[in-house]
């Protein structure tokens, strides 16, 4: 079997050119044909693309969705961040566990369904969610889970589980998902409606130069998260030294919460594609890339199609619109599971086929980026910001928003509201005003910008959406009256701890004692002095950590203490009784405890 | 490069090649950044984030980040001291440190850290994890307790043996070192002499048969604190 296997492992690799830059590709196809990457499979890997076992081996360690060891032909994927909680996801793991007689991490004995926890697959408007392989099953509760696991017993067929489509692209013969869009506001820049090739046709009658500049004009800030200006970065790139440019989508949305994308890649595809082509003129790339998430693999067979469309129609490939020494194609990159892959250095790594670990800055993208090479990476809404600067007038677009940020945003809305979903609004909105749209009453917290971003309360509910006030890539949860504050931050910090890349000391060791001291905090073992401890460790992971994900990782918990400080100080001792937080008596004697076999006089259970 | 510029640590002049680090810079001036991933034959890492240093007011590893003319940097105040004690205090309780019968005690750079810092003991609880030992190659031995990540080994084996024998699997607190085979160390190609043998700043990675070859009370940062070579020179 190993021979068979290893000529299957070849043939992968030769269709791959035996380029170890392109080993996602090569592992995920490996791990489609087996269902995981077998350890002998590696040296084959290795030896196929001149690279060593163990660097194959820390690239399918790596990645969440990528697996060393057999899995169950169908693997289901409960979606259990905060959201889904809130929603049922308890109740729907229950069932799974019941009907399958296996626990969440197990496979069945018959290896061939296995059941997993996954952060965040960009659903939480339809909540609770899981994928099975690449099918997304939505609006989950204990009946509908019963269902769906009866039915993979019986057929091993997730295709099945889909009986109606959502609505839009959705139900488009390539996707034919039961995902719903939830479009629940239309503005003029992203969910408006575009003719193909006229934003494109009016940036190749300008020069490069030119394009930038109305990107300037329009005032365009980047939608990822940061708000960094995209003509600005787009100069970098176009005068940085070297051939071959890049242009990269970040499509890899990660940011519990958000989901905004999702949406964007199927009703807005067009839009999209065109502000990347706009990019690959205006800093004089030739290749373009959308790194999908894995979380949306279930989308790329119609963003193949969307691409064959317009090379089709000549608005990809040699002499785009018959612009004679414009040559521009797109190629999509899945990644494998790893929110660090949003952070744009980490997702260059992983398209250069290694851990998703972000690089040290000097030298930013622009200079030395996918490579090597200049490149400019940006988010999926910004370039549909590009395509419609470019067909409406930078004008038009600087005078929609407000002062400091110029255009639309989309929030992606979700918790405790009647409408959660999609929401294409002008900047300068406020939280207020979000509320009432979204049909959230009896509010007592938002989360914008997911858990990287800040938790805020009423006394802040008349700030204002913009990147001069309180800034975000687009995720909103609305928490009630009746939520536990204290355990969604500690589910925040739970989900940066699974998702640390591990490079670096303080966001590898210190958000797990934050989370350590914050639980001691919330069993009511703490007193003032562990307040002060959260405060400085999360100021010092912020800023001795090496890339975004550290440096906002502790925002749970410090913007909570700044905000909510008194559900923390209701958990404190009333008395400093001397104890130790982290110490606890109990666990410490259990293991004497049981090789005694006798259980402590003095620290018998009270 | 060639060209000189002029920056300030701690508001004091330094004049250094464009293109050096900061680390690197100051070093050529006699003032000691403290540091555990970087070392001199190998490529700047910026992982451990010892060598925290502000930048104008912004944090940054002075492995690698480059001088810049008329830069402000901050290394030795009270703010970044604190900064890099809990930085090293955290490495103390991620692993299972036994320096009292290490054999890497004295010559131990993380160790010899906690002396110039003047810890005694780490603030934070120690996660106590379960780490494995590798003994199986005939001259190497591997102690994944006392491993702090910091990619020496990697580097060294990659990129100055040539090898590729250590690389990471796993990603967070999960993250581990791992070998170039499908089973232990003994099925690489490690050679005693390698350089990823040497670099190790901890005692994860140690030669066999050497045990206390070099006496306590001989070793390394017996007597003085790490950083004493940079800075003594600058008195000559």
């Amino acid at each position: 079997m190993t021979e068979n296997r290893a000529g299957t492992v070849r043939r992968i690799c030769q269709d791959h050119g035996g380029d170890r830059t392109r080993m996602m590709d090569i592992v995920l196809a490996v791990q489609k044909e087996f269902g995981y990457v077998p350890s002998a499979m590696m040296d084959v890997i290795a030896a196929e693309t001149g690279s060593h076992r163990v660097e194959v081996e820390s690239v399918v360690s790596f990645y969440a969705f990528l697996s060393s060891r057999p899995k169950g032909k169908v693997i289901i994927r409960l979606c259990d961040d905060i959201i889904d909680q809130m929603a049922g996801a308890e109740r729907v793991r229950q069932v799974f566990e019941e009907e399958l007689g296996i626990r969440v991490g197990q496979t069945t004995a018959d290896g061939r369904i296995t059941l997993e926890h996954t952060p965040c697959i960009g659903m939480s408007d339809q909540a609770p969610a899981a994928l099975v392989n690449d099918v997304v099953v939505t609006e989950l509760n204990g009946d509908k889970a019963r269902e769906v696991a009866r039915s993979l017993l019986e057929y091993m067929d997730p295709d099945r589980l889909v009986r109606e489509y959502g609505d839009g692209n959705n139900a488009h013969e390539l996707i034919q998902s039961m995902v719903h869009n939830h479009i629940r506001r239309r503005d003029q820049v992203i969910l408006a409606d575009m003719t193909p090739g006229e934003a494109l046709n009016k940036a190749l009658a300008m020069s490069p130069a030119e394009v930038i500049r109305d990107v300037n004009t329009a005032r365009l800030r980047g939608r990822g998260g940061a708000g960094f200006p995209t003509g600005m970065k787009w100069n970098f790139t176009r005068r940085a030294a070297g051939t071959d440019r890049y242009v990269v989508c970040n499509a890899d949305e990660g940011e519990p919460g958000t989901f905004k994308d999702r949406v964007i890649l199927t009703e807005a595809t067009d839009l999209m594609i065109e502000g990347m082509t706009i990019g690959g003129y205006a800093v004089g790339a030739n290749t373009g890339i959308i790194y999908l998430r894995a979380e949306y693999a279930y989308l790329r067979a119609y963003l193949e199609h969307a691409l064959e469309e317009r090379r089709r129609q000549g608005l990809l490939g040699k002499s785009i619109c018959g612009k004679q020494g414009f040559d521009f194609d797109i190629r999509i990159q899945m990644g494998a599971g790893a929110y660090i892959c949003g952070e744009e250095t980490s997702l260059l790594s992983s398209c250069e086929g290694e851990r998703g670990d972000p690089k040290n800055r000097p030298p930013f993208p622009a200079e030395k980026g996918y490579m090597g090479k200049p490149t400019t990476v940006n988010n999926v809404e910004t370039f549909c910001c590009v395509a419609r600067i470019l067909e409406k007038g930078p004008g038009w677009f600087a005078q929609i928003g407000s002062e400091g940020s110029s255009g639309t945003k989309l929030l992606s809305i979700s918790g405790d509201c009647r409408g959660p979903g999609v929401y294409e609004v002008p900047f300068g909105i406020s939280l207020r005003e979000v509320q009432r749209m979204a049909g959230a009453v009896d509010t007592a917290a938002m989360q914008i910008g997911g858990p990287s971003g800040q938790m805020v309360g009423p006394e802040d509910f008349d700030r204002s959406i913009c990147f001069d006030d309180i800034s975000t890539g687009g995720s909103i949860m609305i928490f009630g009256a009746d939520r536990d504050l204290l355990h969604v931050v500690d589910q925040f910090m739970a989900f940066f701890i699974e998702e640390s890349c591990g490079y670096c000391t303080p966001c590898r060791v210190g958000n797990v004692l934050l989370r350590k001291r914050l639980n001691a905090v919330r069993q009511g073992l703490g007193t003032a002095a562990d307040l002060q401890y959260l405060q400085e460790l999360g100021e010092t992971v912020k800023l001795a950590s090496r890339c975004g994900l550290g440096q906002t990782s502790p925002n749970p918990i410090l913007t909570t203490l700044e905000r909510f400080r008194p559900l923390y100080e209701a958990k404190l001792k009333a008395e400093d009784d001397g104890l130790l937080s982290t110490f606890d008596v109990r666990s410490a004697m259990s293991e004497a405890e049981a090789i005694t076999g006798r259980s402590s006089v003095h620290f018998s259970k009270a | 490069m060639g060209d000189k510029i002029t920056f300030t640590i701690d508001g004091k002049d330094i004049e250094a090649d464009a293109g050096q680090t900061i680390l690197e810079a100051a070093e050529a001036a006699h003032m000691y950044i403290p540091r555990l991933c970087a070392h001199p034959d190998l490529q700047p890492y910026g992982s451990c984030r010892v060598c925290t240093v502000l930048v104008d007011g912004r944090p940054q590893s002075a492995c690698t980040q480059p001088v810049a003319a008329g830069a402000v940097v901050e290394s030795g105040t009270d703010k970044v001291t604190e900064i890099r004690r809990q930085i090293i205090e955290m490495l103390f309780v991620e692993g299972n440190h036994y320096c009292m019968f290490c054999e890497k005690s004295g010559n131990c750079e993380l160790q010899a850290l906690a002396y110039r810092f003047g810890i005694t003991a780490p603030r934070y609880p120690y996660l106590f994890p379960h780490r494995d030992l590798d003994a199986t190659h005939p001259d190497v031995f591997i102690d994944r307790n006392r491993c702090v990540l910091c990619g020496r080994c990697v580097r060294a084996s990659r990129d100055v043996d040539g090898k590729n024998v250590f690389q990471f699997v796993g990603r967070g607190p999960e993250k581990r070192i791992a070998f170039n085979s499908e089973a232990n160390l003994a099925g690489t190609n490690l050679d005693v002499m390698d350089k990823a043998v040497d670099v190790c700043p901890v005692g994860a990675i140690l030669r066999k048969r050497e045990g206390f070859r070099i006496p306590v009370g001989r070793r390394a940062y017996d007597h003085v604190p790490i950083g004493s070579d940079i800075e003594t020179t600058a008195a000559k």
